[in-house]
């Protein structure tokens, strides 16, 4: 499907010798143009991304210039510090947004973590009543759109008082990585050999002890691909925050902040690239070094679920 | 739990009559109790199952309540009561030309994009199987960064690329020569505002962008699996590519694209985060989808928690529709063993 150009079949009749180098040459060609294919599927791909960092560090006569340039010809950190400084957008400095996103981002995944394990123990580790039940129900709840909920969750936080605040926004983000985090970590607990606790227990060991000691070491490529799963959703998340947040500005996580930069038109596209770049780069970084178990994990969900 | 005690003779003495029974500690007698009514599992999905209910299920549970009451902004602060109001809502939505319009937006987008790339994902996965491993760890490895890359900052980043003033695109498409792209003014062509067609293609692309890449790992990982003799076998036997792919490959990872396809439509279905930045919400109605306009009816000017109710409870029940297949493809490969 991918290697377009024709394939050579060797001549039945001709020499032995000479089919044998036109075989070999037709086949480094196919290589060639596939790693060729390969390496324009990349590129495209890396553009925009390389396009917001370009476009973060140029002067605005070379972000508006009418013949753009690859690389900034002047490079300047002038975004980045309109952007710190908060002057750019008005409701403060880019670091503020960090440090709730930040904050929303590891309560979320802490408490994903340690409520999806519990269950995951539960449904890998007994035979219940309503077991089953259960893990249709994970396949169904993971499926409703946010949208459909938000219009109640808005109404029920308005009376809690949770509007504006980004206890709410934990609140939602970890019950909405539940599902898909149990599911997951289901897996990984049931692969634990269950000798291993048996064994633990007759030597006298408690139950938490065998849980901390025994089966928590064994499920933790498990809990870190799960972890994964809620940083995103919570870090990504968009409608949830942009409904709850409303005007209290200080409260804003990265993405609305961004896009309420983006709102305001204006067109200050330098600010907002060098915005978009604090908010992406640090994602990036980060999977890069996870690469492989996230990769796993996320195989692991999609081939088994 | 005295009988417990009385019935392990040595572990303590029994208490004589008339004594206060002795008092275990409060840790060993909730233990005892646990495991005598094996309550182990349901306390340990007690968290999950309450947040779950209160988050999840609740609300959609409220959302069908809303659905036949005029709740809106008067209700929500208390000013006037709330009242049942029949099916008002759900005629109210069907009579809007919006709404089916809207409707239609979503389903042709959804047709488009997942064939899209579900083809441009399985081709790029085919890719990486064949190319060598450097070649194909970096090309995996772009992937990833256009995957990893929030909805929100990809759908800002691409409306700076299709921007009239200074995007690249324009830019781009104004240089090339009329022949390849028409005679379109391409430079200060406006993507985002000129129709749905033209935002749609901007969207289109992408979505495409971040979404191919968990298509073609996912298919790289299935590829992995499938043996190398049964290719072998069928080139020996005279399979072109085309036909190994269709015949042995297909086959093998069916449940794989099974997968991909259900999760596909879901998500494009219920796209909202970039459709709402591309499109510029609120702006032109004409470039809603259904998460869209949802969203509109329900948070917009006046605000109707009813109408976005009905038409929330109608979206739900339209996914859960295509979830049922999900669910279905899930529990045939025994997914709840």
């Amino acid at each position: 499907m991918t290697a377009t150009q024709p394939r050579i079949a060797p001549a039945a009749g001709g020499r032995a010798g000479g089919g044998r180098s036109r075989a070999r040459t037709a086949r480094q060609a196919r290589t060639v143009s596939r790693n060729g294919i390969g390496l324009i599927i990349a590129l495209v791909t890396l553009f925009p991304i390389f396009w917001m960092v370009s476009t973060a560090f140029k002067p605005s006569q070379e972000i508006y210039s009418l013949t753009p340039s690859l690389l900034p010809i002047h490079p300047t950190l002038g975004n980045f510090s309109r952007v710190i400084s908060g002057q750019a957008s008005g409701i403060g400095s880019v670091w503020l947004f960090f440090r709730n996103s930040l904050s929303v981002t590891l309560a979320t995944v802490l408490i994903a973590s340690v409520v999806s394990l519990l269950a995951s123990v539960a449904v890998a580790r007994f035979r219940f009543r309503l077991r089953a039940s259960f893990l249709v129900m994970l396949l169904i709840v993971q499926m409703i759109p946010g949208q459909a909920l938000i219009i109640a969750l808005f109404v029920d936080f308005n009376k809690l008082g949770l509007l504006e605040n980004l206890g709410g926004l934990v609140l939602v983000y970890a019950a909405q990585a539940l599902p898909v985090s149990i599911w997951m970590l289901r897996n990984f607990v049931a692969t634990v050999p269950r000798e291993l606790e048996e064994a633990a227990a007759i030597d006298g060991a408690s139950a938490p002890r065998i849980f901390w000691r025994i089966l928590f070491p064994l499920v933790m490529p498990g809990l870190v691909a799960t972890s994964i799963f809620s940083f995103i959703t919570a870090y990504n998340e968009f409608v949830v925050a942009l409904t709850f947040l409303g005007q209290a500005h200080s409260t804003y996580t990265l993405p609305i902040y961004v896009t309420y930069f983006f709102g305001r038109g204006g067109a200050q596209w330098g600010p907002i690239m060098a915005a978009s770049t604090l908010y992406t780069v640090p994602v990036l970084v980060f999977f890069m070094l996870v690469r492989r178990r996230l990769v796993g994990g996320l195989v692991a969900g999609a081939v088994k679920g | 739990m005295a009988d417990t005690v009385q019935r392990r003779p040595g572990a303590r003495p029994a208490p004589r009559p008339g004594q206060p029974l002795p008092r275990l500690p409060a840790r060993t007698r909730a233990a005892t109790f646990v495991r005598r009514h094996k309550l182990a599992p349901y306390l340990l999905l007690a968290p999950a199952l309450a947040g779950i209910a209160l988050v999840l299920l609740w609300p959609l549970a409220q959302v069908a309540l809303f659905s036949f009451q005029n709740y809106g902004l008067p209700q929500l602060t208390g000013a006037a009561p709330t009242q049942w109001v029949g099916l008002a809502n759900f005629t109210a939505t069907f009579s809007d030309p919006e709404f089916w319009l809207s409707l239609r937006t979503t389903v042709v987008f959804a047709a488009v994009v997942v064939p899209l790339t579900l083809v441009t994902g399985t081709a790029i996965g085919l890719l990486l199987n064949r190319l060598g491993r450097k070649m194909s760890a970096f090309v995996a490895g772009a992937a990833l960064l256009a995957w990893a890359t929030p909805p929100t900052a990809g759908a800002v980043l691409f409306y700076w690329l299709f921007n009239p003033d200074g995007g690249l695109v324009d830019w781009g498409l104004s240089r090339l020569p009329h022949w390849l792209v028409g005679s379109t003014n391409w430079a200060q062509y406006n993507w985002t505002t000129t129709g749905a067609l033209q935002a749609y293609t901007v969207l289109t692309l992408l979505v495409l962008w971040t979404s191919f890449p968990f298509v073609a790992v996912t298919v790289l990982a299935g590829l992995k699996t499938v043996p190398a003799e049964l290719h072998e076998a069928a080139r020996v036997d005279g399979a072109n590519r085309w036909q190994v792919f269709w015949k042995v490959t297909f086959p093998l990872l069916k449940p794989i694209f099974l997968v991909l396809l259900l999760l596909s439509v879901i998500w494009d279905f219920n796209i909202f985060t970039q459709t709402y930045l591309i499109t510029g919400f609120p702006g032109n109605q004409n470039e809603y989808n259904l998460s869209l306009y949802i969203y509109d009816k329900a948070f917009g000017f006046p605000p109707s928690y009813g109408l976005g109710g009905a038409l929330a409870l109608i979206f739900t029940l339209i996914v859960l529709v295509i979830t049922v297949g999900y669910v279905r493809t899930s529990v045939r490969h025994g997914a709840l063993t």
